[in-house]
This record gives structure tokens, sequence and C-alpha cells, in this order.
């Protein structure tokens, strides 16, 4: 679980965020959403250690991680992705998954001398990752430079590179934004699989309700900054502050 | 038939001969400052400094194996000594690092902040340098002077004009050869090669995915002094160690980094026989290779030359200039390795 207490974080003079607290619950899909400049990619930033909170704390099972940096938390299962997908561009697709998980070759001398020991790993690590392209449906383009794939496969290759890390919980960026109807299908269907074969935890922000409805059991909605509402899809879509803060009447997604 | 031969053959021995070495030695002094501008991401001054001191430390090991009567002719004693020497800069490196970069790197400094930092550190290592073995030229390579002399070119093949391999030029380009396989096969093949392509190409990435930012630098800089060694001790084999020669040497070095895009090991190679080829070609005196060429009526009188070998270091500078205005990221697109 983790839990969000009191974090206050501004900008100059702007409150991006402003006295929130929440609670992801483990094994669980979270939706975060919130208008434009409700704080939620900010909040993000903060509990991935991009930045630290001006207060409060970010609690990992118990564990203060407030402030810690990324690589820190990445030790800790703690990863998130971005609203426009990162990758390496100039390494091969199976490389950038090839990078993730810890590695004896990372050694100087295992690096040279390539002890069996070592091979072993490396064979096992690159069947992992194979395994992962053939999951997301990207094997393709395994030897393909990551620069060159359209968006949505690096959106993909994204979300291979969480798995090749074997997280507890991932943090998605509007996972969602950019990528058409189908490749939204095959992503949503790949964030179900991983919850529920692996038991990933997910929050994810996303503006796309019926996305929202079809994997999260829980939706927290943010507003100017701050906590505003928890339930279900269907309850948060019922609900008169979010409908007035967010949704818009008629309980369609507010056009920006 | 037999004129143009004798042509090319005049080509080789001045131009194409020596500026595939000075181009190899270039080109390994330009892959250290490569790789330190791809993963540091900054301009390491102190580069050339680097190359004195571990060629400063061979040189003092290579009298003491001559001394001690050690030697492998027709080799240069200075390859028994070049690893030691290797492992003093290696040592030197990563000191110098954990004193002053390393700070530098916790509080998020910016690049330019550590090029000044490498450039009070070219100040100490080149006074060190100068303390050791003071500021006078150097000449340390024993063992056989030619592969084959331009004498025993012409005794054998019958032509007027000679042809020679001295044993410094072979030996540098085959240690050229065997140093950017290796490196390359580091950076492509390795685990830790991989970590560190990934760390240059999206540093913020990077550390999202567990790279060890710390260990990407430490092995950097190990990669960086066994390629200014090499570059440096080569480089004195071939001419002679002077350390004012060596800070010079900054500037065609740098050069070709920047001629082939920072941050590309390809690149660096490429700039490195580019500014070579370059600066030997536009200093060279044609006179002899025209009269081969041309009707005895047309031979000219001049020397032909375009530059004045005193000038040869313009000509690193003017290249550097003209890729600057027309193709600034360089050959290969820099920035990354």
């Amino acid at each position: 679980m983790i839990r969000v207490e009191h974090i206050h974080k501004s900008f100059g003079g702007v409150h991006a965020i402003n006295d929130t607290s929440l609670e992801i619950a483990t094994g669980s899909i979270t939706g975060l959403v919130g208008a434009n400049g409700a704080g939620k990619t900010t909040l993000f930033n903060v509990i991935a250690g991009h930045y630290a909170p001006d207060s409060g704390r970010v609690l990992l099972e118990g564990e203060d991680i407030t402030g810690l940096p990324p690589h820190a938390l990445f030790h800790k299962g703690i990863l998130r992705t971005f609203q426009i997908a990162h990758e390496f561009s100039t390494l091969t697709v199976l490389d950038n998954l090839m990078v993730v998980p810890k590695h004896s070759g990372e050694g100087i001398f295992n690096a040279i001398l390539q002890p069996p020991m070592v091979r072993a790993r490396e064979r096992e690590i690159k069947e992992r990752a194979e395994d992962v392209l053939d999951f997301l449906q990207i094997s393709h383009v395994a030897d393909e430079l990551a620069g060159n794939l359209s968006g949505g496969q690096k959106k993909l290759l994204e979300l291979g590179r969480t798995m090749m890390a074997e997280p507890k919980i991932v943090f998605l960026d509007e996972v969602g934004a950019g990528v058409n109807r189908t490749l939204l299908r095959t992503i949503g269907d790949a964030i179900l699989r991983l919850n529920q074969e692996r038991g990933y935890t997910f929050c994810m922000i996303e503006h796309d309700m019926e996305f929202i409805a079809r994997l999260c059991e829980t939706v927290i909605v943010m507003a100017e900054g701050s906590f505003l509402a928890q339930g279900t899809a269907e309850e948060i879509q019922r609900n008169e502050a979010v409908i007035e803060s967010y949704l818009g009447r008629g309980g369609k997604r507010k056009r920006h | 038939m037999m004129d143009i031969l004798n042509a090319l053959i005049i080509l080789g021995n001045y131009i194409i001969i020596p500026a595939l070495t000075y181009g190899s030695q270039l080109a390994l002094g330009a892959l250290g400052v490569t790789l330190i501008y791809g993963i540091l991401r900054f301009s390491n001054f102190a580069h050339t400094e680097l190359m004195a001191f571990g060629t400063t430390i061979t040189i003092f090991l290579t009298w003491a194996l001559q001394n001690a009567g050690v030697s492998i002719a027709p080799l240069p004693t200075a390859l028994i000594a070049l690893p030691f020497g290797i492992l003093a800069t290696v040592t030197l490196v990563l000191a110098t690092d954990h004193l002053t970069f390393r700070h530098y790197r916790k509080v998020k400094a910016k690049p330019l902040t550590f090029m000044i930092v490498s450039i009070g550190l070219m100040f100490f290592i080149g006074g060190l340098v100068r303390l050791i073995i003071g500021s006078k030229d150097q000449i340390f390579s024993d063992g056989a002077r030619f592969i084959f002399s331009a004498r025993a070119f012409k005794k054998f093949t019958g032509f007027d004009e000679g042809l020679a391999l001295k044993t410094s030029q072979g030996i540098t380009i085959i240690i050229t050869i065997i140093a950017v396989t290796a490196l390359f096969a580091f950076l492509n093949r390795t685990r830790i090669g991989t970590a560190m392509r990934a760390y240059s190409d999206n540093e913020n990435l990077a550390l999202l995915s567990g790279i060890n930012p710390e260990r990407v630098v430490m092995i950097t800089w190990m990669l960086t002094a066994v390629l200014a060694t090499l570059a440096g001790v080569l480089y004195g084999l071939d001419k002679s160690f002077k350390p004012f020669i060596y800070m010079q040497l900054l500037l065609p070095i740098f050069a070709s980094a920047i001629v082939g895009g920072l941050g590309s090991p390809l690149g660096a190679i490429a700039g490195g026989y580019l500014i070579a080829f370059s600066e030997v070609a536009i200093t060279f005196a044609y006179k002899k290779f025209f009269g081969y060429l041309l009707p005895d009526a047309l031979a000219p009188e001049s020397l032909w030359q375009i530059l004045n070998t005193e000038y040869k270091f313009a000509v690193s500078f003017v290249i550097l200039v003209i890729v600057l205005l027309i193709r600034p990221q360089g050959i290969f697109k820099g920035k990354s390795i």
C-alpha cells in the first residue's frame, strides 16, 4: 500500500499540490483523474522521487520513502512511465528491455571475462525480454532502434520496461494519450493481465472515462491541487462535486 | 607509368603512412574526450595532460627496464612498461574524480562548472608531469627503427622513390585497431557497455531503470585513462615526449572529437583521421610529386606547399570552424554514444 500524507508542493507562488492525502491499495488498479492543472502529474513526480515535497510524507508499506531519488525507488519496486513515452532511442528495442534488470555482468571484470555464470544470466534476461515483447505483441521490432518506433509502440515498450523490473507498483501517466483505439485496447489488456497474473499494483492518470471504467476498481479525483473524491467509476460519475469540477453535466468527458 | 607509381609512392611515404599514424593517435585521444562528453557531459580539458601523465610513468618504467637490461627487441621496451603506465593513469583519474568531479555531480552542477574544474585539473596534472620529468624533450623508443626502410624498399622494388614504415608507425596502427575493436566490443556486447550507452542516451530514464550512475562514471573514466595513455605513449614513441607539445595536442584532439560529433565514438575516429590527413596533406610540399606527373616543361619550380609546417595547428582550427558553421553536430550526429 502506498500512502500519501498531507503533501504540499508549490512552484513559485503556485500551489500545485495543497494538502493532499490518499491511499493506493496493494493489488489494485487505481485511476487518478482531474482537470488539467489539478496536480496529478506533480503528485506522480513527488511520489516517484523527481521532486521532494515541501511538506508531507510518502509511505510504502509503512516505510517512509519521501524524497528518495528515482533509482533508489526503482530498487524498492516503484516505477513510473511518462505522458510522452521515454526510450533509449539509440538502443535496440531488445536492449531497451535488457538494461533494466540487475545484472552481474555490470562489473568490469565480469564484462571483460564473461564467465559462464554471467553468460547464463544474460541468456535468462534475454529470454525474459523476448517473453515481454511477445506479451506486448511487438516482437517483430526487437532489433529496431527504439527511436524509430511509432508513438504507440513506444508506449508499449515503456510498459515492457516496467515489466522487466518486476515492480510492486507502477505509475502510468496518461498511457492512453495519443494512442488509437485498437492499441489502447492492447495496452488495457496488458495492464489487466499484469495486474491479475503478476499482481502488479497500478496507479494511472487518465482522461478517458471509458478506459478507466474498464480497468479501475477505484478512482480518485483531484481538483485544484487537493483530493476531491474517491469511489468506483460509477460512483464518481454520479458525484455532484466531481461533475461540477471535472466531468461536466451529462457525465461525459469534459473537452479541454 | 613508372613516373605515376613513383608519384604514388611519394604520397604513400610522406602523406598516407604518417597521416594514418598521426590520425590513429588523434583518434585514440579523441575517443577519450568523446566518451567523457557522452557520459559525463562536459569537455575534459585535462585530457592531453592525462596522456602526458601516462606517458611520463611509462617512460620512467621504460628507463628502469632498460637499465635492468630487459629488452623485447625488435619491439620497443616501452610496450612492457605500457600496462603499468595505464594502471597509474587509471588510479590518477579515479582519485581526481573522487576528489573533484564527484562532489559536483552530487550538487548537480552545470556542465560549465565541470569544464572549469577540468581546466584546473589540466594545470594540476600538467604541473605534476613537469615536476616528475621536467619540461625537456625525452626520447624513449628503442628496438628496431624500421619495419622496412626506404633504402630496402628501393633495393627490393627498383623504384627511384622509397617507402618506409617505422616500427612506431606499425605499432601505432596495430594497437589502434586492437584498442578500437575492443572498445566497440565492450560498448556493444557487454551489459555495462549497454548501460553506458543507455546512460548517455537518456540519463533520467537510465536512473529510472535502476542503472547505477556512479558505476557507469567510474568505468567511463577507466576507459578514458586507458585510451589517453595509449595515445600518449604511441605519440611519444613515434615522435618524442615533450610536455609542451602534448599540451598543444589539445586543439587537434578536440577538433577531431567535435568534427566527428562530440559523444560519437565512430565520429571521433573519423574526425581523427580527417584532421590528420588534412594537416599532413596541406603542409606537404608537392614539388617532387608533380615533378613526376607533369611534363618536364611544366615541372614546378617552387615548393608547391599550401601551408608551412609551422602553421599545421591552424589547419585543425580552420576545419573546426568550417564544421561548426556548416554542420555543428559533427559528421556523425553527436551527443550520445
